[in-house]
């Protein structure tokens, strides 16, 4: 089972807490991997907050196609960010891992967001079709002030491998996941966190559902919905999906992938709503065992289990700092001073939702008005 | 030289030609005569024969011949008084003295054609090798890295949907005040959606079945529905619904079929401004898997004063269906006449949907269907599917092997993204070797959201003797020994539709056991895994190529 830990505060803060809290929570676990996605940046990135940011790996040869079909798109490179790497024993370094800030063609500088993450989409998803192949381009995420990391070995060596002690990388909300390879051959786009147009999500567990729901996906004709090397990558399309496509509020997320049963359906005032949607969004019902944490593209963070809570979650922390945890001790690594008794396991109906700025924490229950 | 005499034995056939020859043991017999009696079609007959014995009296040995008249039990060699295996015989026997044994050198079909007339019978397919369903296996488990769900202690919601279902993005919401609602002025139709039990009671008519089963299949679903929970549906058949049931609450339970013959719509049309509920659904019947081409066919011995009061005909004649409905010339005709009509006749309410034999053409039907905004859903009857009455040949050589044809549709409504929208419904050869849960949920994880099964409710709630061999298949005859397919009071008699009922709802709670004892092990407990063909496999590379599933040995 992988282990998750996402934090989200009012102030800047190190990738490394996360890896740390992975560390705390890592009895047990075999550690083949570590995926990183930060929003909200700091640092040196504070100032480039409306620029695309391109993350992945790429080979030497990757690097020069890379340039030539970045220039031919008509992106201009602003700044290129890359980690110091240090050479670890047991980690095989790539080529290059970057993180390269662009400028949208000329053409879309004043076009409507809608529309600059459809082309930062397609751009990314064009570099995964050259690059897959020869895995000679790895394009994890394109999008405004959000960067992803991703390698395979253990966490806690991969902050070292990166450097992530020692540069200067910091932002607002970080999800980071500690994978337990089981199902699949270890893959980089297999890792999560998985992100789409400002929305992400990392989940622990299997996911019995994912045939039919990645056949539902596959088929809403977005093209976003590819991939698919892990089976918890549905759960970040099903999020884009409801929240961002079908225009339904952040709740709704949980009605989807866990629908009441029709006696509870019952008791909500929006019941016809709920009926409707549970009809057409049969395919995208999940069972997990799952717990999900994600962010939406205004910061806000959320963790939801499936129907029976067959995977453990905890969020705990204070006002301006709060953690979205797997395991309990990874949540005491990270906000020791804190009222315990304030820390919430949410249930099988319930959804807790961090506002932006780690502001309030609130749970919200489908079984509520 | 032979004597001519012995000649005249030539135009008659031998027991060996017969499917099956009735082993009738003289030492147990005690001639009380129940097994000629009950014998549905005659095929033994109680006779006298000479018998010589050597006897020997005294206290020397002194043998002589004598001969006696004996009461002897004999299987008659008249094609149409064969045996047909049914058992009745067996069954009512005190001392186990007679039964019949199948005959697998028959020469059956060679001669049952006298008089011109092609074999016509009841049953379905007689192919007792290993149907596809039946070697499927559900091979991806949970272990350890996702945990299995406990079939006894977990939640289960073994349901499907019945109805159109609206795409998400064209479902009429709106945001007001933060909160969505629907927008009741957008004007768009939303489709009737009824939530079921996947295993549905395929059509079987009143007029093909008996009163006494039709009423024991009835009751026992609404004993499911109203005491059990399980929201079980039933499909008519095409010939009614007797006039009291069209008026009671329990029409929510009833799929009525209107098939090409419209019997009993007179009634049923007549009936609606007196419902007080609406019906479960409404299936329109285009073919039947077990006899594609053909209509429906009511034999003349079977439509009595009550089969012909409902249907709106006279007594004693054939009732044969036409093949096709004669007003429509088209599929598009079909689809947008047929489905309208029935639709608007219930103030669109109520679901219609096709029904269809298992065909090669399935999804050109399919397509053109998920087209059309107003069909509910599509049913396709694969070759294994029953009958009351059809030609041999209709019911052993056409039709469409149900798994890939279910699985050819779904993969089609994939591509186009419909897979939710237009609900799929299989059957045909359901339950066919007793599997009932795990052929309905091999099929639903090719695809189908439902199922629909007859021949096994019959066998499982009224012990039908029908099997794979042939064995009685007198369904046309109306001289079912059963009394389930029969308008003949002293057979129907036999049955009781308490019985039935009991036996239905014992059926259907199994299944359901069964059901959650296969998706548990699988990790789905919430939905219907449809489509979850990743849980699959077979033991036949050709047909996982086929079937787009996994290989395994």
């Amino acid at each position: 089972m992988c282990r998750l830990a996402a934090i989200t505060s009012s102030k800047y803060f190190s990738p490394l807490e996360n890896v740390m809290a992975l560390e705390t929570m890592k009895e047990g676990h075999d550690g083949s991997g570590l995926g990183l996605t930060m929003k909200d940046l700091g640092g040196h990135f504070e100032e480039l907050k409306e620029y695309p940011i391109l993350s992945g790996i790429c080979s030497k040869e990757g690097a020069k196609t890379l340039d030539d079909f970045m220039d031919k798109a008509g992106f201009k490179l602003i700044d290129v960010w890359a980690p110091k790497i240090k050479q670890l024993k047991g980690i095989t370094p790539r080529d290059h891992y970057f993180a390269r800030i662009y400028d949208y063609p000329k053409s879309y500088q004043s076009k409507p967001m809608k529309e600059k993450e459809h082309l930062l989409m397609n751009i990314r998803l064009t570099l995964r079709k050259i690059g897959e192949p020869d895995e000679s381009i790895f394009a994890f995420s394109f999008y405004p002030d959000v960067i992803t990391l991703k390698e395979v070995g253990d966490p806690l060596q991969l902050a070292e491998f990166f450097g992530l002690d020692k540069v200067h990388l910091k932002a607002k909300v970080i999800f980071a996941q500690g994978r337990q390879n089981t199902n699949y051959a270890i893959y980089l786009y297999a890792c999560h966190p998985f992100f789409i147009q400002g929305y992400c999500s990392m989940t622990n567990g299997e996911n019995t559902a994912f045939v039919p729901i990645r056949e539902f996906l596959m088929s809403r004709g977005f093209p976003g919905y590819i991939g698919y090397n892990s089976d918890s990558e549905v759960f970040t399309h099903i999020l884009h999906y409801s929240v961002r496509q079908l225009g339904l509020p952040l709740t709704y997320y949980k009605d989807v992938i866990t629908p009441l049963k029709d006696k509870e359906i019952h008791t909500r005032e929006d019941r016809d709503v709920l009926r409707l949607l549970k009809q057409s969004l049969r395919p995208l019902c999940i069972d997990g065992p799952n717990v999900v944490i994600g962010f939406t593209p205004d910061g806000t963070c959320f963790m939801v289990h499936d129907s029976k809570k067959l995977r453990p979650g905890v969020v705990g922390g204070v006002e301006g700092k709060y953690a979205l945890m797997s395991e309990e001790c990874g949540l005491d690594s990270i906000i020791p001073k804190r009222n315990k008794s304030e820390d919430i396991f949410p249930m099988k109906y319930d959804m807790v939702i961090v506002k932006p700025q780690a502001e309030e924490v609130k749970v919200w229950s489908q079984l509520q008005n | 030289m032979e004597p001519a005499t012995k000649l005249d034995y030539n135009h008659q056939l031998s027991l060996k030609e017969l499917p099956y020859i009735i082993r009738w043991r003289d030492d147990r017999c005690t001639r009380c005569g129940r097994c000629t009696a009950v014998c549905p079609i005659k095929a033994i007959e109680p006779t006298v024969k000479v018998q010589r014995m050597v006897m020997s009296e005294g206290p020397m040995p002194t043998p002589k011949a004598v001969r006696n008249i004996v009461h002897v039990i004999e299987q008659v060699t008249d094609i149409n008084r064969y045996c047909t295996g049914c058992g009745t015989c067996t069954l009512v026997c005190p001392n186990d003295a007679i039964e019949p044994e199948y005959n697998p050198n028959n020469k059956f079909l060679h001669f049952k054609n006298r008089g011109g007339e092609s074999y016509r019978r009841g049953g379905r397919r007689n192919d007792p090798s290993i149907s596809t369903l039946d070697r499927l296996k559900f091979t991806r488990i949970s272990m350890l890295t996702d945990p299995a769900l406990d079939a006894g202690r977990h939640e289960f919601r073994i349901r499907t949907l019945l109805g159109r279902i609206l795409p998400p993005e064209e479902l009429p919401l709106k945001k007001t005040n933060g909160k969505l609602i629907i927008d009741r002025e957008n004007g768009n139709f939303i489709p009737p959606v009824r939530e079921i039990f996947p295993i549905m009671i395929g059509s079987m008519s009143m007029g093909a079945l008996s009163p006494s089963m039709w009423e024991g299949l009835a009751m026992g679903v609404a004993y499911l529905n109203e005491i059990d929970g399980l929201p079980v549906v039933m499909c008519t058949g095409e010939g009614g619904v007797p006039p009291r049931l069209l008026k009671s609450r329990y029409l929510r339970y009833i799929i009525l079929q209107i098939a090409s013959g419209y019997f009993g719509w007179d009634e049923i049309i007549h009936s609606i401004p007196y419902m007080v509920e609406d019906p479960a659904g409404i299936e329109i019947k285009y073919g039947q898997g077990a006899k594609p081409g053909d209509g429906g066919l009511l034999m003349a011995q079977k439509v009595l004063k009550l089969i012909a009061g409902i249907r709106g005909v006279p007594q004693f004649v054939d009732l044969a269906s036409p093949p096709t409905h004669q007003t429509k010339y088209s599929i598009e005709e079909a689809v947008a006449k047929m489905i309208q009509s029935m639709s608007m006749a219930w103030g669109f309410r109520v679901p219609v949907y096709p029904k269809i034999s298992g065909t090669k053409t399935a999804r050109a039907v399919l397509n053109n269907l998920a087209r059309n905004p107003y069909a509910a859903a599509l049913s396709i009857d694969g070759e294994d599917g029953g009958t009351g009455a059809a030609y041999n040949v209709s019911i052993d050589k056409m039709g469409h092997p149900i798994a890939s044809n279910i699985r050819e549709c779904y993969l089609d409504l994939v591509k186009q993204g419909k897979q939710n929208e237009l609900p799929l419904i299989a059957a045909g050869g359901v339950g066919k070797k007793g599997n009932l849960a795990a052929n309905a949920a091999a099929l639903i994880m090719l695809g189908a959201s439902a199922v629909s099964v007859g021949k096994y409710i019959m066998q499982a709630t009224a012990n039908c003797f029908g099997d794979e061999y042939n064995r009685c298949n007198l369904c046309n005859t109306g001289k079912c020994p059963r009394g389930i397919t029969t308008q003949d009071p002293t057979l129907y008699r036999r049955l009781d539709s308490d019985k039935v009922a009991e036996r239905l709802v014992e059926v259907f709670r199994s299944a359901n056991v069964e059901l959650k004892k296969i998706f548990a092990p699988m990790g789905r407990s919430t939905e219907l895994p449809i489509g979850m063909s990743d849980g699959l496999s077979i033991d036949d590379k050709a047909m996982a190529d086929r079937l787009e599933i996994s290989y395994a040995c």
